[in-house]
């Protein structure tokens, strides 16, 4: 098969475009790190693009890792995110299982009050009153895991994966005597790794970044989780956050800035590359054809 | 069988009985249903039935319940609020500012993926673009804030080509631009990955015969590649057109301050500052508001889909 010249410089172009949108996703990111450990003297004179860090210093890390705050957050936010995870894939793994059920008919009824949830929500504020003065749950850590427990999008996903398991397997263990909470635990999951990776990123990368339910809820800063932190000393230009620097902070404050957000991130770029692999096979297709 | 020969079984008898088969047979299905039930009425349901209070003066001590109804005065009220025209815009303009640029971006992305050659290469740029998806958006709006400061990347970049450098995020003409823009680059990738197995779902013979008809590339993709995505941009148009009245309030409230409220206050970011944060606590008049655009929003989605069934044939339900 010929290609024109027309499609040929398409294609140099299609591929330059390509390269430039590589370079924007990428560059930010590359421009926070080499300032992060840049001297910040000369980081201060600088203006524009960084190709390489100005000088060396590591000062910016070991600040950030002075600071209390930062460690009381990330206890925080590890314990919200083991916890946290834990309840979403036992709950919506139950909740996909019983929604995948063929000859079940209550089934049915679950799908209906599951949808109509997408569609419907009391809103912001009966949410709050809900959770902070019903329940009870201020300072709580229970208020960050319990409410977001089943994301009906990641539901919905699951449940068409549960679909496709073959339905032959499940009547086999059925016919050796397996009770449905059997098939569940010893068929369904099993041959659902893929998918159980899947929600495992994308509910553990939601509370890793998770920070409004934090602001609402926990007025402890102690329990504060590390991306409440960050947006003191990110955006609000908090002093409380900033004076656990003391003396030594004027002068490097952009540079803990930087410092911050490498540190808070790099867990997400390390995971990241194992578990991409699942997702571009395609696991989303499902959701939106069911 | 419990039917006495020839006389039918009463309805609740038969429906008794259903249950109880029912039960044999499924009796872990109920048992794994209870903690499933239970989140979403608590989680879901128990919140929509606080938002009658809406309808009510909200005490605290009264609770949702024993508060006294009010009717209407909170919605009427609303519409009197002298915020009323400036949050209804604000929300409108960036929607459909949404529309227009960060929803066809990602489209346009994927096909111009889609004809990539390298299988290699194509991979790459997925993975890469995917990955702001994954950031916070903590570090996104601190990244936002920090670049577009007076001496910050984008600033002094944009200087380049005769822009004054100025702190960008002080200027309420700019906030629009830097909303939709910073959620293109955060989006484009992500939001493509359904258009690109949509994509990879059309049959390939099509092609084959568009060229053996002597379709020129350009013509192959108006003919065969965008029809057949066209219910998959359908779909996601009209669950867009859901969202019109709830622009999201994180990103809002992280980038806005007092000098950007009059482009940048949203109706959810309104909600926020009046319920929630500060002393005001004005939780029923917020309901209120909140309770207004979900049903703005609900028109327009089963208009939406009513629109698309009879046009493309495409429709949510």
């Amino acid at each position: 098969m010929k290609r024109t010249n027309g499609e040929k410089i398409f294609g140099v172009f299609n591929g330059l475009f390509m390269i430039f949108m590589i370079v924007i996703t990428l560059y930010p990111f590359v421009h926070i790190l080499l300032a992060s450990v840049s001297e910040s003297s000369q980081l201060m004179a600088h203006r524009g693009v960084l190709l390489k860090p100005l000088g060396f210093n590591l000062n910016a890390y070991q600040l950030v890792f002075k600071n209390p705050n930062i460690y009381t957050g990330f206890k925080t936010t590890l314990i919200v995110l083991v916890g946290g995870t834990v309840i979403n894939i036992v709950l919506t793994s139950i909740g996909a299982f019983l929604l995948s059920r063929r000859d079940w008919k209550f089934s049915g009824f679950l799908m209906i009050m599951v949808m109509i949830t997408m569609y419907i929500s009391g809103g912001m504020i009966p949410r709050y009153l809900l959770i902070y003065e019903t329940l009870g749950m201020k300072d709580s850590l229970w208020a960050l895991m319990l409410p977001t427990a089943v994301s009906t999008w990641n539901l919905i996903v699951m449940r068409t994966n549960f679909q496709q398991i073959p339905q032959g397997l499940e009547e086999a263990a059925k016919i050796d005597g397996a009770n449905d909470l059997v098939v569940l635990f010893a068929v369904v999951l099993p041959l659902s790794k893929a998918i159980i990776a899947v929600m495992v990123l994308f509910y553990g990368v939601a509370h890793w970044n998770s920070w409004f339910d934090a602001m609402l809820f926990i007025r402890d800063r102690a329990k504060f989780p590390v991306q409440l932190i960050m947006r003191e000393i990110l955006i609000s230009n908090s002093t409380d956050s900033m004076q656990s620097y003391g003396d030594s902070y004027n002068g490097v404050a952009e540079s803990i800035k930087y410092a911050t957000i490498i540190i808070t991130t790099v867990p997400i770029l390390i995971v990241y590359p194992f578990i991409q692999k699942y997702f571009v096979k395609g696991v989303m297709v499902g959701a939106i054809k069911g | 069988m419990k039917t006495v020969q020839g006389k039918p079984k009463n309805i609740l008898q038969s429906t008794l009985d259903a249950i109880k088969v029912s039960w044999i047979k499924h009796k872990w299905l109920y048992i794994m249903s209870i903690p499933f039930i239970a989140y979403y009425v608590i989680f879901h349901y128990m919140p929509m039935y606080g938002a009658t209070i809406a309808f009510k003066d909200y005490d605290v001590v009264l609770g949702v319940s024993g508060s006294p109804w009010v009717g209407f005065k909170h919605f009427k009220d609303f519409f009197h609020d002298f915020y009323f025209t400036r949050v209804i815009r604000n929300t409108l303009l960036i929607s459909i500012y949404n529309l227009l640029w960060s929803f066809p971006a990602p489209i346009i992305f994927a096909l111009l993926m889609n004809e990539l050659r390298s299988e290699r290469f194509k991979k790459t740029v997925q993975t890469i673009t995917y990955l702001p998806h994954f950031i916070s958006l903590i570090v996104i709006c601190g990244m936002l804030t920090d670049f577009l400061a007076q001496d910050g990347l984008i600033s002094v970049l944009l200087s380049k080509f005769g822009f004054e450098p100025t702190y960008y995020l002080s200027y309420p003409q700019y906030f629009r631009t830097i909303y939709i823009a910073s959620g293109i680059w955060q989006g484009i990738g992500w939001n493509s990955i359904i258009y690109l197995s949509a994509l990879s779902g059309i049959d390939q013979q099509l092609y084959e015969a568009a060229r053996i008809d002597g379709a020129s590339k350009l013509r192959q993709v108006w003919h065969v590649t965008l029809p057949g995505i066209i219910p998959t941009i359908m779909t996601l148009l009209i669950l867009q057109m859901g969202k019109v009245m709830s622009v999201g309030y994180e990103k809002i409230i992280l980038l806005y301050n007092g000098n950007t409220y009059e482009t940048a206050d949203v109706l959810s970011s309104y909600i926020y500052r009046l319920g929630l944060s500060g002393t005001s606590m004005r939780y029923s008049y917020t309901t209120a508001i909140g309770l207004f655009s979900s049903l703005i929003n609900i028109i327009l989605l089963v208009t939406a889909n009513k629109i698309s069934k009879a046009v493309s044939e495409s429709s949510l339900w």
